[in-house]
Parts: C-alpha cells; structure tokens; sequence
C-alpha cells in the first residue's frame, strides 16, 4: 500500500466561544494519492471543521488541543506561516461552497484565473491566460473567451462552480478540498458538476476530500468515506462497504433516512430519537475513559 | 449540455451597468437636475441678468414678475436692499455646489480610509476607530458644527472644515460594516490563498465592492453638506453677508417676510431641489448598482 498522501491522527479541537465545546473528537483518517474521501455528517458534525483545518484556515473560535494533520509528512497544524502558504493554494486548493461569493463580483474571471497562475507559478500573463482557456474547455465551458471576459454575475451559478473547479485545478494541486460544492446548486446542476470533479480528479490524479451532508452524493463520488457525529467517527470504510454493510446503527439509520426514488410513495424515516441517545452515551463514556 | 441555454445571455458589463443607471428614474432626474445646477454654478456670471451684489434702494422689494408693481428685468423681484433674487440665487450656486462636492468627497476620503481599516484589519484599529466614531455621534451635529466655524473663524474653509469634521462618521461607519461583510465572503479566502499581501486583497479586491454603496452614500452627504453651509450661514457663520448664498438669503428674507416673501421662498426652493436632486440620485445610484439587484 502507498503512504498517506494526508494523515489525520487523533485530531482533537474544541470551541472558544461555545464553553470548550469539543468539535472535533480524536479524529483520525487517511488519504491516499488520488483517492475521493467523503467527510459526511449532520450540520455540526464537525466535517468543515476538518476540511478547515486541512486547509489551514481554521477560525479563531476554534481551538486544536491535540492530534496532528500530516500532509507528505509535514504538519499542516505546526508549520510556521510561510511555509503553510506555500502550500495553500498550490498543493493544497480549495473547491468552495457557494458560488456566488467565491468569486469578487467587480473583477472579470480572467484576472480571478490567472492572478494564482502568475503569482504561484510563475506563468508570464500570455501563458496564464492560455492555460485558463485550456482549463475552461477542460471543464466544458463553451466560448471560454467570452467567459473568461464577463463577470460573474452575467454567468449562471453551474458555470461558476465549473469555473471554480478548473481554478482549484488549476495550479496542479495533490488534494483538492471540496466543501460542499453541489449544495448551492440545482439538482440537475449537481450531478453534472459530481462527473466533471470526478472526471477533473481522475484525469489530474488528485486526491480529494469531499465534504457532504448528502449519502446519495457520496455514494455517486467517493472512493472512501468516513462518517461523524458531533465531531466523532462513528464509521469509517470504503464507500462500497459502509452502504451494502453498514455496522454501525446510526449509519443504517441514515442509509434508510434517505429517500427512495424508486419508492416515492414511502414515506421519509426519520432516524430514530433512540439512535441519537445511544451516539450521545456512546461519546459521553468515551470522554470519561 | 448545460451551458447551451445560457451562452447568449452575455453582455458587456460596462454596457449593462449604463443601461441599469438610466433605467433608474431617479438618477434620471436627480442626476439632470444636478448637472443642470453644475452649470448654473459655471456659468452664472454669464445668465445672471444682474450683478448680484449691486445695490439700488430706488428698487428696494419689488415682487417677482406677474404681481402688482413687478419692474421689468427683475424676473424673481429684488431685496430691501434692490439686489436681484434671481441672480443672487444663481451666484449662491456655485457655493452651495463647492461646499457640497468638495465636503463630501473630503469626508467620503477620510471616512472611507478609516472605515476599511477598521473592517479589514479589526483588532485594535477597529477598537480605536469604532470608538471614535461612538464619540462623534454623540454630539449634537449642528451644535458642533456651528462651534467648529465659531472656533475657526467664519469663511468657506471652515465651513467645509467643519462638514468634514463631523460627517466622515457616516462614511466611516457604512463602509467598515460592508467592509466586514465582503472580507468574510470566500473570494477574499480565495485572494488570501493565491498569497496576495493583505492592503492588495483590500484596495483590490475589497474596495471596489464597497464603491457602489459608497457613490450613493457621496451623492445623500451632497445633499446634507449643503443643508448645513445654508445653516450656518442663516446664523451668519459661512461667508460675510454680501456673498450671495441660498442661507444668508433666507436669513434675510425671514426678517422682510411681512414686506417680500420672495426673498425668502426663492433660495428655499433652490435649497430644498438641489437637496431633493442629491437625495433622489444617491437612493436611485443604491439600487442601480447594488451587486445583488443587478443580476
């Protein structure tokens, strides 16, 4: 087996704000190069909170108090400044949320493309450009010329996002951190911009990790997926294993929460308040231990 | 295919911008009207029919034209002193219009510069910053304005002195909270990751999303600036009482109102539009260029 591209160990944190709140409760996973790893749970769950820290700009509110966040055997959580920038944004890129805010509204898509072209690697304005057209075309962009000359908001939230994937991989990053990236979109849009992160991660061999609250997207995407709950892993596998065999009852209560396409007159199950009070138990006595 | 259906939905944005702006009504009409007052202002000494300062007790308060015992060539009628309503009037133009541009641009400066510091860096800058701004507003602006001109001296200077003094607060204040509210968006996260140096990500990334919101806010201080020049010189703290200005007239005609009333309404007309003007076109410039309505 390869070495881990990223390895979380025992990664634990807690809120500022919330009376030392754990948020994230000895976390522990790995990814290997070019591998799709899910991060699934409820709001809460403490998922972006990790995807945060990975990418080294975890709030202030939030504080680690234990575990390390090894990325190629350097420790994203004790790199001094410098260092850590030089790998944001360059090996590490983000695929943000919300398309509507992740671009600056007063600013044409060109220079947004090739402001990270220019100053991380170096290209000369004429090479920048060339590649961001390449890397429009690359995420099925018709008329990138024209793209790349409009703002964005005279382009439609699915033609953000795709432009916000080829900007991710753009600077030819290993991980690639997707934070809920279809959650802002229509249903249609989704499953389009699922295949084109797939297609992008396959063809560049990058790894991802895959923020979601929705099994469904993770069962379309993932390679891996690791579940939590109020910032603890309650199963963790490949997703293949976790939906046909899931062990734990909470992740068998989810599988079944889902609805049923096949089945629209079934109605939706919720999770059962009993599951719920056995996950609180289940981490009360850890915490105690 | 997705992207087939809105391909031809592109435009040119400068294009599209224009067009939002003249959509507007009100920056139709607040915006004519300004520029109608700008050129009063350049060419008064030319369309005024009088001298505005030139004397003649002989034709002391002669009514405007239509009414009994109007002398031909006084359209607006003239003061107790026989001085042209109409010229005096156009000639108080150009101070209104000086006071109100170079005010608000001075306080827009200086709020602005402040107000960004303080919602980009927060911290200390903005405990300072804030603070200060809570201080200012705590004091009656008007009382404070005619104090400020009482302790400079009265003149033009310190009349726009004292207008800066007070309002760059209302400048300070709209920018740091749209200053707050952009730096949390993601494209700023986006900017920090491609390594720009943080006055970059503000002065390049932040600020022209602030500018909208910040040319109307210019546009309604306009309209305030000259509220308050024609304060202080209703209470004979602007410039000396020959300058033809919209509140020394009103100040003046108050005192003649039982013998020319049109000494007094003329100017308030004149104050009242020019102010309604930069009112309508700072609200019609809000909506015009909010990012979000401009979809």
């Amino acid at each position: 087996m390869t070495s881990p591209l990223l390895s979380i160990k025992a990664l634990s944190a807690v809120s500022t704000r919330e009376a030392h709140q754990p948020v994230l409760r000895a976390v522990s996973l790995d990814l290997r190069p070019g591998e799709v790893h899910g991060l699934v749970g409820e709001s809460g769950a403490g998922k972006s909170t990790i995807a945060k820290a990975v990418l080294g700009i975890l709030p202030r509110t939030v504080k680690v108090t234990g575990g390390s966040v090894r990325f190629e055997e350097r420790d994203l959580l004790t790199l001094p400044p410098r260092a850590l920038r030089d790998i944001m944004g360059r090996e590490i890129t983000l695929i943000p949320q919300d398309p509507q805010t992740a671009l600056n509204p007063s600013r044409r898509i060109e220079g947004q493309l090739t402001d990270g072209l220019r100053l991380r690697l170096g290209l000369s304005a004429a090479a920048a450009r060339a590649r961001a057209l390449a890397l429009l075309e690359e995420v099925q962009i018709r008329d990138p010329e024209r793209v790349l000359a409009s703002y964005p908001h005279q382009l439609s939230g699915g033609m953000r996002q795709r432009i916000l994937i080829a900007a991710a991989f753009a600077p030819g990053p290993k991980l690639v951190v997707a934070d809920e990236p279809t959650t802002a979109l229509d249903v249609t849009v989704q499953k389009e911009i699922l295949r084109l992160i797939r297609r992008m991660q396959r063809a560049h061999d990058t790894a991802v990790i895959f923020v979601t609250h929705d099994l469904g997207v993770v069962a379309k995407i993932c390679d891996s997926v690791t579940l939590l709950y109020a910032g603890k892993v309650i199963e963790a596998g490949t997703t293949a294993a976790m939906l046909e065999r899931p062990a734990h009852p909470y992740t068998r209560a989810l599988i079944a929460a889902g609805p049923r396409y096949d089945r629209p007159e079934a109605s939706l199950t919720p999770v059962p308040d009993a599951i719920f009070r056995q996950l609180r138990q289940d981490i009360e006595q850890t915490e105690r231990a | 295919m997705a992207d087939a259906a809105l391909s031809p939905a592109f435009s040119r944005a400068g294009g599209k911008t224009l067009r939002a702006l003249l959509g507007e009504p009100r920056v139709l009409f607040g915006g004519g009207f300004v520029l109608l007052m700008i050129a009063i202002a350049l060419l008064a000494p030319v369309i005024a029919p009088k001298d505005p300062l030139e004397q003649d007790l002989m034709l002391g308060t002669l009514p405007p034209a239509g009414f009994d015992g109007a002398e031909a060539g006084y359209l607006l009628g003239t003061d107790d002193l026989g001085r042209d309503v109409l010229s005096r009037i156009l000639h108080g133009t150009r101070i209104a219009l000086i006071v109100a541009f170079v005010a608000a641009s001075l306080s827009a400066l200086i709020g602005t510069a402040l107000g960004l510091a303080a919602g980009f860096y927060r911290g200390w800058t903005d405990r300072i910053v804030s603070r200060l701004v809570d201080i200012w507003m705590s004091f009656p602006p008007v009382l404070l304005s005619v104090l400020l001109v009482a302790v400079f001296g009265p003149g033009l200077h310190s009349v726009i002195a004292a207008i800066v003094i007070i309002d760059w607060t209302r400048f300070c204040r709209v920018v740091r909270a749209e200053t707050i509210r952009q730096a949390g968006l993601d494209y700023v996260t986006a900017a920090e990751t491609v390594g720009f140096s943080r006055p970059h990500i503000l002065l390049r990334e932040i600020l022209p999303n602030v500018v909208p919101i910040l040319l109307a806010l210019v546009s309604l201080e306009m309209g305030i600036a000259v509220t308050v020049e024609a304060i202080l010189s209703f209470v004979g703290l602007s410039l000396s009482s020959d300058t033809p200005t919209w509140g020394g007239m009103i100040a003046q005609g108050r005192q003649i109102v039982y013998q020319g009333w049109w000494v007094l309404v003329f100017p308030l007309i004149a104050l009242f539009s020019t102010v309604l003007a930069f009112n309508q076109l700072g609200n019609g410039l809000r909506l015009a260029l909010d990012p979000v309505m401009r979809r």
